[in-house]
């Protein structure tokens, strides 16, 4: 697409260019390219010179035992954030939905946790779940359940899950409520008409018109739980314990910035990279089909 | 309600029973760190602690706000705003710039341009710290704000949504604007920036929470306890061993983190929602 009319001159838009392109070849192409550079590389141990290793790198990620456990980490740690926070999210919506007056007043309240940072979120759970002091944790020990996921590798597991999710309900929430509201009313009543149970009628009709917004929020929440919920896992359990809520970016954190390992680092990185792209041409390939829907 | 759609009956108030449970679950853990914040120490560390608010809140307010653990909070509050809105504004002005050099001009390299703006869609700060690091220390901006802000806003989602709004903007406009002989800054000035009011305020939003939420890159480059952002400086105030956390001003912090954003996305919903909806088209 192009425009008809344009401007003459081609200082001005340089100057109007410099600002973005300056910061982001600085920080951002520069860095990026520095990523891929160094995950050729292994630093010695005084950081004085690096020995070049080709793929090494990689090949040693991909035969690390470690490694390979924080993909399987991530892959199981983001498949369930994804389907709990837009599980409860489109109960809520399609009961939000129903409703003719009063939405309104619902969406409201339940936005509030998109404001809420991940890091923030995950403190608010810890502080219910602290083997101390934690209400929920002590209520819990009450029914006779002992709960500690400092220790305990699927309890651990299940708390950064239920943080993560409950601050991206809102987020899904809005997307299934409006994907829901654009739905002819007719259409489902005419099913309603013909006898059509609620069940059905969402089963049959309200479900599949709904799949591009499906479809849609399940590639951005997937890549929500890859990066964006750093946080939550720092705050909670720091990737314990015995690593099993190590996922992919708190990896690259831990290797880069704590085990001071840098070749693996922006070796992990660059994989990273990979996974991102591919994601974003499959959201983008997705959302030229959505156009023409 | 078998089989209709209409709203009265039994089916009508269970929907509402159903979200009325959806909506405590989802406030329960703020309502918590609520109470947990209004009350003393003891009361938390000799669980379980009361679910109704005590009469500690100004007690515990004003502690962390003017004390706080390492820093004060005020002082974290502070830099947490200067950072969101360094990155709001700054991302918002530099990228209404460059959509409108690249929709309204045609210069060498224009495409090329578009595409290097392009490829920077979606890619997190997280999968580059470590090289983004290097070159923030090699530049100095260790524990400083413009540190905190210019990795944060080197990407394009805005110069994208920008460009692709401008699209829409009538020809005739910029047509009259070159026949009136406007020189092209005018036009920006005078009918594409108020025409673009409403993208603005929706863009300012998701950046701002954007901006203030962010953690593993203020606790990356802020070692200066001077320089910690709220929501990175709360995990801070934990202590380190066995030692008991001070709850109630760790709890203080968290609610002082969750208000500004919260304001922001409640106040304008309206914009929030689209500026939401525009940004994942």
């Amino acid at each position: 697409m192009e425009k008809r009319v344009t401007f003459k001159g081609w200082m001005l838009p340089l100057c109007l260019l410099a600002p973005q392109v300056i910061i982001t070849a600085v920080f951002f192409f520069y860095p990026a390219g520095q990523a891929v550079w160094q995950s050729m590389f292994i630093p010695d141990p005084f950081g004085l010179k690096s020995q070049f290793v080709g793929f090494g790198n990689f090949e040693f990620l991909l035969s690390d035992r470690y490694y390979r456990a924080a993909f399987a980490t991530t892959a199981i740690f983001s498949g369930l954030v994804t389907v709990v926070s837009m599980g409860l999210a489109l109960y809520l919506a399609v009961l939000a939905d129903r409703l003719i007056k009063g939405s309104g007043v619902y969406r409201t309240l339940l936005i509030w946790p998109y404001a809420v940072a991940p890091a923030v979120a995950g403190v608010l759970w810890l502080f219910m779940f602290n083997t101390r002091v934690g209400v929920v944790a002590w209520y819990l020990g009450l029914l006779g359940y002992d709960w500690n996921h400092v220790l305990n590798e699927a309890e651990a597991m299940g708390l950064v899950v239920a943080a993560s999710s409950w601050g991206r309900v809102s987020y899904n929430f809005l997307f299934f409520l409006a994907g829901l509201q654009a739905i002819p009313k007719s259409v489902i009543e005419a099913a309603a008409i013909d006898g059509a149970r609620f069940w059905t009628r969402f089963r049959t009709i309200v479900f599949p018109l709904l799949s591009p917004t499906t479809f849609f929020l399940l590639v951005v929440n997937i890549v929500y739980a890859f990066f964006e919920t750093f946080g939550v896992i720092h705050t909670i359990t720091s990737g314990g314990p015995q690593q099993a809520t190590t996922i992919l970016v708190y990896k690259v954190f831990a290797d880069g910035f704590v085990g001071q390992d840098l070749g693996s680092s922006a070796a992990q990185s660059v994989i990273l990279l990979i996974v991102v792209g591919a994601m974003t041409i499959i959201q983008f390939k997705f959302v030229e089909r959505r156009v023409h829907y | 309600m078998s089989g209709m759609v209409e709203k009265r009956g039994a089916g009508y108030w269970l929907t509402h029973v159903g979200l009325i449970i959806g909506v405590l679950i989802i406030f329960f853990p703020i309502w918590l760190a609520f109470v947990a914040s209004t009350v003393t120490q003891p009361e938390i560390v000799h669980p379980p602690m009361p679910l109704w608010p005590g009469d500690q809140f100004f007690n515990n307010y004003r502690s962390a706000l003017v004390s706080g653990i390492n820093a004060p909070v005020a002082r974290m509050l502070a830099n947490s705003m200067v950072m969101a809105l360094g990155i709001a504004l700054g991302k918002i002005l530099i990228s209404i710039l460059s959509a409108f050099a690249i929709v309204y001009f045609r210069f060498p390299g224009r495409k090329v341009f578009f595409w290097l703006i392009f490829l920077t869609l979606m890619l997190p700060v997280e999968v580059r710290i470590v090289p983004t690091y290097e070159v923030v220390a090699g530049f100095g901006m260790l524990n400083s704000y413009s540190g905190l802000i210019f990795p944060l806003i080197a990407s394009a989602t805005a110069t994208f949504l920008f460009r692709q709004f401008f699209m829409t903007v009538p020809d005739e406009l910029a047509e009259a604007a070159r026949v009136d002989g406007a020189r092209p800054m005018r036009f920006f000035w005078d009918i594409l920036l108020p025409m673009s009011r409403t993208n603005i305020a929706a863009l300012f939003v998701i950046l701002f929470i954007y901006g203030w939420n962010q953690y593993l890159w203020p606790l990356l480059i802020t070692t200066d306890p001077d320089m910690n952002t709220i929501v990175m400086g709360i995990k801070q105030m934990f202590p380190s061993g066995d030692d008991i956390a001070d709850w109630p001003v760790i709890m203080a912090t968290s609610i002082l983190a969750m208000v500004p954003p919260i304001i922001v996305v409640i106040s304008m919903q309206k914009l929030f929602i689209r500026g939401l909806v525009d940004s994942e088209k």
